[in-house]
């Protein structure tokens, strides 16, 4: 096996025991990269000097027995809407296709502090508005599993670059599934995190009350040793919650003996694939037989909660994405007054999708009523879930109603273009945490995703269940044949 | 027919705070352009507000003496519109749920007592300041996040009277609780007012004209008075009044019309969560504020027994209320120390243009030198160039009375000397008294105290004078 292809557990012992270095591992990152990235396209932005650079200065603090970090030395990607300070940080738009952020975010700062090596920023829907990564000014992902398949979205870079072994770990942003999507699609691990459990700051918004930032990995255990270094408070972002940060790796117990499970009913809908809902099913039942109790429940505000997701989704981007008017930073178009310089700046700068939430937010938001209404419904989502939550430990649902679709395919159709979100979307808006796990592959071989959600700040269940499941399954270490069979 | 005028003031108010608004760069006037600004208040992506909680407990202090109800809840929205020197395409403002409400400044015109009403009071933040030089625009973001209070008065005003008065109220208030210089001259302070003419005696409210551009108190009067008398000539050629946006010409004297900018819709702010304020810390701030001016105007009437206007005077500002009423402690005749600080000392301040907090003659030092005056030490005259030494050199006046040798001579013996020398010296102006010319004795007089410099005391000298000649 190669290094690369190493979940970040397995070579922070290898690097413990001094059996391999940083350098190594960071290089056959980047021989892989070379190898796949014209195929699949993850990344907008490769870092591999700097990568190399910071590899060796983990080796040599290593070499000097210095203290370091269980995560010391492991290269990871970006989505690139977080700022690096030094690095491009464009968001996949060309209205930033030349911004230099001159700070870093919070959570990259945390990953300096633990030593971990970046290697690139990944590709993205722009400004993580859509589910495919399609969206990009730059480029069209392609899914490890299909190439002529998308890889899900926004994230869809993080997720195809760990899907495809080009990184060891990734962090992705969830503002409505944006994680947990592409990992259903790619086969791999997405955490969305409760809302304000991560830091923000220096994430590029795409509508603050729902984006969120977490983990993109290989499995279950990665994603907690990630979650250790990326949550908690944060003085910088007014949402951040001060709540206790616990070792997430002591929540990977292989044991669901008396977990309450919940399964929605709402989730299990027409127009939905047949093989994601057996999958599914078929995952559900396996944790009835590890111990589990499985009971139907109702989550009946769930068909309002796409449509109350796009208006706030809208109305919100259409204010986060204001900063953008060719005045400080980013793209200027020519022009021969102020006025002509905003239109003309705003309408070359920002691709269809973008200017087509921002109208529907502008007009929202000069409807206000319509907003508020929004918000009314949110609440009812979110008093939907706190209800089940009474009596359930977690919920257990499909991540996407179909797997990966082919590239081009619903370009055209905007409003489809939501439909791969419907079962994510509540979680953003309720604000609580939700894992995608692989549990299984249609048979044309394309990955399925198992949603785990659990109230706010229940992180631990999440990853007790999903590492359960893992434990008693092996979905996440199937690997898709890149180069041989495509 | 007869016509009033409505006035409606907006006030914009620099608040007092070392660090901005939502990040922790500095507030310091006069750095260099776009020195003092960070991702935050650059407006760059991913960056994100935090409220500074000292700038709540300005506004919340402004609130309180302006006589506002501190809303328990308030929160904080994005007003969208886009401008250069707005680095993020919104300004945070307070929109939907201001700080505080239905507040009130009770005004002294014509001697008689007048409330406006303050409709509501919110945080916003300041926007960055467009510098225009050689065909080019250039942006300061410095000034972009600094922390400012805006204050919409209900339209009670009805003359430019009222409207300097209502300004000279709130500002003197502001300033007593320490929110703000309050000056409009360098920004601190920004005013715009609603014009708008009825009917005498009717109660609705017609189309208003918003003037903007002043930029001193005077200003905004003559700005007034300026629009009125235009509303009136245009009311009588029967012409329709349009709500437009006009723009004070100083020069001129006149108000010209200018672009005005579409109302921008706002959204509340999810990256800020609601301000909520417990009742602890709003009686905490308002355990902290001082006597308000008019309060303490009226006060001192009551307990020095000094005249309206010289209260009205002393009040001005707080420091110099403060000063009185040390300086009242040590010496007892409320009334002499207000003729003293009211013509020596502000007259001082002002030449030298600087602050009571800057004067180097103490409280202590006043009393003191008063208190010579009494003792017959030194004359009520000689005191008057004696104080303008303590005000150069921060000495007591015993002090410099000694080291210039500037004592009174009340000595009888030593002015009996001087007294004879003169008259021996001027056996004519001695002859001419005799003959029953009275003024010859002011003429000797002045002679005796130009040989002493002006130190001999001149009722001795008289005395001495008038029991030689007889
Ligand atoms: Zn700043």
């Amino acid at each position: 096996m190669k290094l690369n292809e190493l979940t970040a557990h397995e070579i922070r012992e290898l690097i413990r025991k001094g059996e391999v270095s940083s350098e190594e591992v960071t290089k056959s990152v980047f021989e892989r990269i070379e190898k796949v990235e014209k195929k699949i396209n993850s990344f907008v932005t490769l870092t591999k000097e700097e990568a190399l650079r910071e590899a060796r200065s983990v080796d040599e603090k290593i070499r000097k027995k210095k203290k370091i970090s269980p995560l010391a030395g492991v290269p990871i990607a970006i989505k690139d809407n977080m700022c690096i300070d030094g690095v491009l940080t464009t968001c996949s738009s060309k209205i930033l296709e030349n911004f230099r952020s001159p700070y870093d975010a919070t959570v990259i700062k945390r990953l300096k502090a633990n030593d971990l090596v970046f290697i690139g920023k990944t590709n993205m829907d722009e400004f993580a508005m859509g589910s495919s990564t399609e969206n990009s000014a730059f480029e069209i992902t392609h899914n490890p599993w299909d190439l002529e398949a998308i890889p899900g979205g926004s994230s869809g870079g993080s997720a195809a670059t760990i899907a495809s072994d080009e990184a060891i770990l990734a962090l992705g942003s969830d503002t409505g599934g944006s994680i947990r999507q592409p990992a259903s699609l790619c086969g791999v691990v997405g955490l969305k995190p409760t809302y304000g459990r991560v830091s923000r700051y220096g994430l590029i918004a795409f509508a603050s009350s729902l984006d969120q930032i977490g983990p993109i990995t290989k499995d279950v255990r990665d994603s907690a040793l990630l979650m250790n270094v990326i949550s908690g408070y944060d003085e910088r972002d007014s949402t951040s919650c001060n709540y206790p940060v616990p070792d997430y790796t002591e929540s990977l117990i292989s044991d669901v003996k008396g977990v309450k499970i919940g399964v929605p009913k709402e989730y299990f809908v027409k127009g939905m694939d047949e093989e994601v809902e057996k999958s599914v099913k078929d995952a559900i039942g396996l944790l009835e037989k590890l111990g589990a109790k499985v009971e139907e429940v109702f989550l009946p505000h769930t068909e309002y909660a796409l449509a109350t997701y796009c208006l706030i989704v809208s109305t919100e981007a259409s204010t986060d994405l204001a900063y953008y008017d060719g005045v400080g930073y980013g793209y200027r178009a020519q022009s021969r007054n102020l006025d002509e310089m905003y239109q003309n700046t705003r309408e070359k700068g920002f691709g269809d999708e973008v200017k087509r939430r921002i109208m529907l937010g502008t007009y929202v938001f000069s409807h206000y009523d319509y907003y508020l209404k929004a918000q009314k419904v949110r609440t009812l989502v979110k008093e939907d879930f706190d209800k089940v939550f009474e009596k359930c430990d977690c919920l257990i649902t499909p991540t996407s109603p179909t797997p990966a679709f082919k590239i081009g395919e619903k370009m055209d159709d905007p409003l489809r273009m939501y439909f791969p979100d419907i079962f994510t979307v509540p979680a953003n808006l309720a604000g609580i945490p939700g894992i995608s796990i692989p549990c299984g592959f249609t048979k044309k071989g394309l990955p399925v995703g198992l949603q785990i959600l659990a109230k706010p700040f229940a992180e631990e269940t999440i990853l007790r269940v999903a590492y359960s499941y893992e434990q008693n399954t092996g979905w996440h270490r199937r690997r898709p044949a890149i180069c041989d069979s495509q | 027919m007869e016509y009033e005028a409505i006035i409606g003031l907006e006030i914009h108010v620099q608040s007092k705070t070392e660090s901005k608004m939502f990040c922790s760069c500095s507030t310091e006037f006069g750095a260099p352009p776009n020195s003092q600004v960070c991702p935050v208040c650059l407006g760059l992506p991913g960056a994100l507000p935090v409220l500074n909680e000292k700038v709540v407990e300005q506004a919340v202090k402004a609130a309180l003496v302006l006589n506002c109800d501190v809303l328990k809840v308030s929160s904080f929205d994005k007003k969208i519109y886009f401008y250069p020197d707005l680095p993020k395409g919104y300004q945070i403002s307070q929109y939907y749920q201001p700080l505080a409400k239905s507040g009130y400044v009770d005004i002294k015109v014509k001697n008689k007592r007048r409330r406006v009403r303050i409709r509501h009071l919110h945080m916003e933040e300041d926007v960055g300041k467009l510098i225009h030089q050689k065909g080019m625009s250039l942006v300061d973001f410095n000034r972009a996040s600094l922390p400012l209070i805006e204050i919409v008065a209900e339209p009670d005003i009805r003359s430019s009277e009222e409207a300097g008065e209502f300004l000279m109220c709130l500002r003197s208030n502001l300033r007593y609780a320490g929110v703000s210089e309050c000056n409009m001259e360098e920004g601190s302070l920004r005013c715009d007012a609603n014009v708008s003419l009825r009917p005498l005696g009717t109660r609705k409210l017609y189309t208003k004209t918003e003037v903007k551009n002043m930029n001193s108190f005077k200003h905004v009067m003559k700005a007034i008075e300026y629009e009125i008398k235009r509303q009136k000539r245009s009311v009588k050629k029967g012409e329709a009044a349009v709500l437009h946006t006009r723009c004070w010409d100083p020069e001129r004297g006149v108000t010209v019309p200018m672009r005005g900018k579409a109302p921008a819709p706002c959204i509340s702010h999810s990256d800020l969560g609601p301000v909520i304020l417990d009742e602890e810390f709003i009686a905490s701030l308002r355990s902290q504020l001082p006597e308000l001016p008019l309060d303490r105007s009226e006060r001192f009437i009551q307990q020095y027994g000094i005249p309206a206007s010289d209260a009205s005077i002393l009040t001005s500002s707080k420091e110099l209320a403060d000063y009185y009423e040390e300086c009242v402690k040590l010496y007892k005749k409320p009334k002499v120390i207000a003729n003293w600080i009211m013509s020596d000392l502000l007259r001082e301040l002002k030449e030298k243009d600087i602050g009571i907090r800057e004067c180097k003659v103490s409280p202590e030092h006043l009393a003191e030198m008063i208190t010579l005056i009494d003792k017959g030490s030194i004359s009520g005259k000689m005191a008057k160039d004696v104080f303008v030494e303590m005000f150069e050199t921060g000495e007591k006046a015993s002090q410099i009375v000694k080291e210039k040798g500037l004592a009174q001579i009340s000595d009888k013996e030593a002015l009996v000397k001087i007294v004879d020398k003169t008259l021996q010296e001027n056996p004519k102006v001695v002859e001419d008294y005799k003959k029953g010319k009275e003024k010859a004795l002011g003429y000797l007089v002045g002679q005796v105290m130009k040989e002493t410099k002006g130190r001999a005391n001149p009722k001795l000298v008289n005395k001495l004078l008038e029991k030689k000649l007889k």
